[in-house]
């Protein structure tokens, strides 16, 4: 009965999309409904051919739903790798302009490329990092699988056509020209259905857990996935010009519209890139370390003033603008008052080593994941310093901004995924470890080097332009042109695309030794997949 | 992998949950992190009250201390305004010609002319006002309009060939070839003619008939010898200093399609002291008459 129901909405889809090759306005609008025709289709076909097939005997209800966190994991290291590249060719693009190849305009030039950059570091590796390991950790600490059945599988699809969708859209210009939430309203729309999915997914997981609490961990990442829901849906509420077209108009405008852009982008950060991957740290740093959580008592206190004072810190990103001075104040003093809410999470993280710093030594992944908090625990201190007027008028707009999202990016969602990679493949694959411990060191100095080369060289050239922009002589006069600050930010720039190609080297590392960890390493032979409660 | 943690010996409670091995410690909140939270808390409240925040029905509180973003820097404004008040009267009625022998005066016209010229100039001419191509170099002693204080001062007060200023400046090159004054092979041969007035023709045997066509097209703007005529910013073609290019293909273009290169007039967008500061620091950067 159910293939029958799909049958019908593919086939629906594919019709609607077939219209839409026909009628669609624009390029980008073309190609997605190429794409979603193609996929619809083919699933069409898909269902089809399985009408027959007899549903496969027995219960897998009390095993662990992992095929879909192994499929997390490729696509996590997969479009790692091409974030980090897209990222090296645009840092080298703003150190040699004349990369911007003239065949490129239109497509592959900086304005293009930046939005696909940051896109698919955040949405697509990180996004997938989170749904992966929330799906392994939701199973792991509630000791049930995940909810739904196949659900679970379109979200993982759905997610990753959303990222497609995304990315042919920046390419062939289709932009609703906001900040970490470019794409237009089609894509948009898919995004939240997908979004909702996992919603249920994870709820669903949660409700009929079989642990007596929920671990800390779930909260983190319940809170980032309902958060991100309706930061989305609101920042997005735009009006379509044509159902045919990907052009849409903005329902709010000015000042509310920046508002509400910077409402969404800083909490993209907060409960994103955030509380997601504290709940990523929260299970990760105690399995690897084998400790307990230092204090249960703090994460309880610092999970709900993190998620009640981050909702409120966006107006900092619009200081010195058309927003009010009061909305500036208070964006201010919550960004302040959450420096030790943030700081829980580290203070959790570190401490839980205490009892097996030796590991330190012994273990790359855990030297991984301690840089992490340690970036987390740094970024987490500079933007609350950021955040005030005073040091803000010097940093906004340089490059000073570039180099704290990257010490927070870099250093805290890239270096903690990374140790959930590490610690996942071998789970996952049933593998008694991973391939070369070796291969792991030196993904850890490639990434850290580069992440130090790329925030101090973005610190140095972000105060230096902020300085420059503001110096002015004995009359009051300015005494630098904006073309002097660009030209004196040029070995700076060298530097910073450096760094990102020493952790793109490491993200490619990675890529072998999980590979080769899957492949090569030695298996291992009972492990536990099936859904128990631990006491 | 529910391999149950290393107890060691000093570890203090756990709250007795276990969630697939891993456990939490009943460990309280640390002092340190705790007061700093608060001591967070009571500034923020503090700060609150002294500056603008708390949205009522109308307006929000103003804050105790008063201040505001666009007050801070209204106040930089006027103080900046007011210190230089009585020089930038002064550097608006001094006769042009006299401001130069006026140290003061001119040392600090032309500071506040390399910022307006950082401003509003450097986007075309470059930051260092050595020009790009159709933007000219205001670092050599070559002009267009005229390089004397005067000249200049009309030229950046008027512009050049825009619509907004009735006073701009303005010539029309006419488009030779697209407008079909001229046969291919004369556009040719005059472009050579002129390729010979400061070096080499690209094909010499076309450069006597390119010096009729020259003759009975060109002179009467460019000059019986090539030098130019400022009064209709006909450039000079025998300094080997080119605005678009003097190589074979750029000056075909130029003949065949002319140019029209445009300057906004600013004495709508800059007070009279800042057109005088910057044409002077013009004036002054080298080439100036």
């Amino acid at each position: 009965m159910s293939n029958y129901i799909k049958l019908i909405v593919l086939g629906l889809v594919a019709l609607f999309a077939m219209m839409a090759i026909n009628f669609a306005r624009d390029t980008a609008y073309l190609v997605h409904a190429i794409i979603v025709t193609g996929v619809s289709m083919g699933l069409f076909i898909r269902t089809l051919r399985r009408m027959d097939t007899p549903i496969a005997a027995g219960s897998v209800e009390n095993e662990y739903f992992d095929s879909v966190v192994r499929a997390g994991v490729i696509a996590t290291s997969f479009w790692g790798v091409i974030g980090f590249l897209v990222g090296v060719v645009i840092a080298f693009q703003l150190a040699f302009p004349y990369l911007n190849f003239e065949f490129l305009q239109g497509y592959g030039n900086f304005g293009r490329l930046r939005p696909l950059h940051t896109s698919a570091v955040i949405f697509a590796f990180g996004g997938n990092a989170l749904i992966a390991t929330s799906f392994y950790v939701v199973q792991r600490t509630c000791a049930a699988r995940l909810w739904g059945g196949n659900l679970a599988w379109f979200v993982f699809w759905g997610y990753q056509l959303f990222i497609v969708l995304a990315a042919t859209g920046y390419v062939l210009g289709a932009t609703q020209s906001k900040e970490y939430a470019e794409p237009e309203w089609h894509v948009d729309l898919w995004l939240t259905i997908v979004w909702l999915a996992y919603l249920a997914v994870f709820l669903g997981t949660l409700i009929k857990r079989k642990e007596p609490h929920i671990y800390v961990a779930n909260w983190f990442y319940l809170s980032f996935i309902v958060t991100v829901a309706m930061l989305h849906v609101f920042n997005n509420l735009s009006i379509p010009v044509s159902i045919w077209g990907s052009k849409s108009v903005q329902v709010f405008s000015g000042v509310q519209d920046a508002m509400v852009q910077w409402w969404y982008g800083h909490n993209a950060v907060g409960f994103f890139l955030t509380a997601g991957f504290l709940g990523m740290m929260y299970y990760f740093i105690p399995k690897q370390a084998e400790r307990p959580v230092f204090s249960y008592k703090l994460s309880i206190i610092h999970f709900w003033a993190l998620i009640f004072l981050y909702i409120w810190a966006g107006p900092h990103h619009l200081h010195y603008t058309a927003l009010p001075d009061w909305a500036t104040t208070l964006g201010m003093v919550f960004s302040i008052v959450l420096w030790m809410p943030s700081w829980g999470g580290m203070i959790n993280g570190l401490m839980t080593l205490s009892g097996a710093w030796d590991k330190l030594r012994t273990d790359p992944v855990i030297r991984m994941m301690v840089i992490s908090v340690g970036f987390y625990g740094m970024s987490t201190f500079e933007g609350p310093m950021m955040s005030i007027r005073a040091v803000n008028s010097l940093s906004h707009y340089t490059d000073w901004t570039i180099g704290h999202v990257h010490s927070g990016a870099l250093g805290w969602n890239g270096m903690i995924t990374f140790g959930a990679l590490y610690y996942l493949v071998p789970v996952l694959w049933k593998r008694e470890r991973l391939y070369s411990l070796s291969l792991v060191s030196w993904h850890f100095w490639l990434a850290t080097i580069g992440i130090v080369l790329y925030a101090s060289s973005m610190w140095v050239t972000g105060i230096m332009e902020g300085l420059m922009w503001r110096e002015v002589d004995a009359n009051g006069f300015l005494v630098n042109s904006f073309a002097d600050t660009v030209a004196a930010k040029y070995p700076m720039y060298v530097v910073r695309g450096l760094g990102g190609l020493m952790f793109l080297s490491g993200g490619i590392i990675m890529c072998y030794n999980l590979w080769m960890t899957v492949r090569r390493a030695p298996a291992k032979e009972a492990s536990l997949t099936v859904a128990v409660p631990a006491e | 992998m529910s391999k149950t943690p290393e107890k060691q010996k000093g570890d203090p409670e756990t709250t007795g949950h276990v969630w697939d091995g891993i456990e939490e410690f009943n460990n309280p909140l640390p002092r340190w992190w705790l007061w700093t939270l608060y001591i967070c808390i009571i500034w923020a409240i503090g700060y609150a009250i002294a500056y603008p925040a708390w949205p009522m029905l109308t307006r929000a509180t103003p804050g105790l201390l008063g201040w505001s973003t666009r007050g801070d820097v209204a106040a930089d404004i006027a103080a900046v305004q007011e210190a230089n008040a009585e020089i930038n009267a002064r550097l608006a009625s001094t006769e042009l010609t006299q401001i130069s022998a006026d140290g003061n005066l001119n040392s600090f016209a032309v500071s506040s002319g390399a910022a307006v010229f950082k401003t509003w100039c450097a986007q075309c001419h470059g930051s260092g006002a050595a020009g790009a191509k159709g933007y000219p170099n205001l670092l050599d002693d070559d002009w267009l309009w005229g390089g004397d204080i005067e000249a200049i001062h009309t030229t950046v007060s008027h512009g050049i060939r825009n619509d907004d200023d009735d006073d701009a400046r303005y010539s029309e090159m006419p488009a030779f070839g697209r407008d079909e004054l001229l046969e291919g092979a004369e556009i040719d041969q005059v472009v050579n003619f002129v390729m010979s007035l400061s070096g080499d023709a690209q094909d010499a045997s076309q450069v006597a008939a390119g010096s009729v066509i020259y003759e009975d097209n060109c002179s009467a703007c460019h000059a019986e010898d090539g030098t130019g005529d400022r009064e209709q910013g006909a450039p000079n073609l025998t300094d080997a200093i080119w605005l678009y290019g003097g190589d074979y293909a750029t000056l075909s273009e130029t003949v065949s399609n002319a140019r029209y290169g445009v300057m906004p007039s600013w004495n709508q967008r800059l007070s009279e002291a800042q057109v005088r500061a910057v044409s002077l620091y013009v004036h002054q950067l080298g080439g100036g008459e």
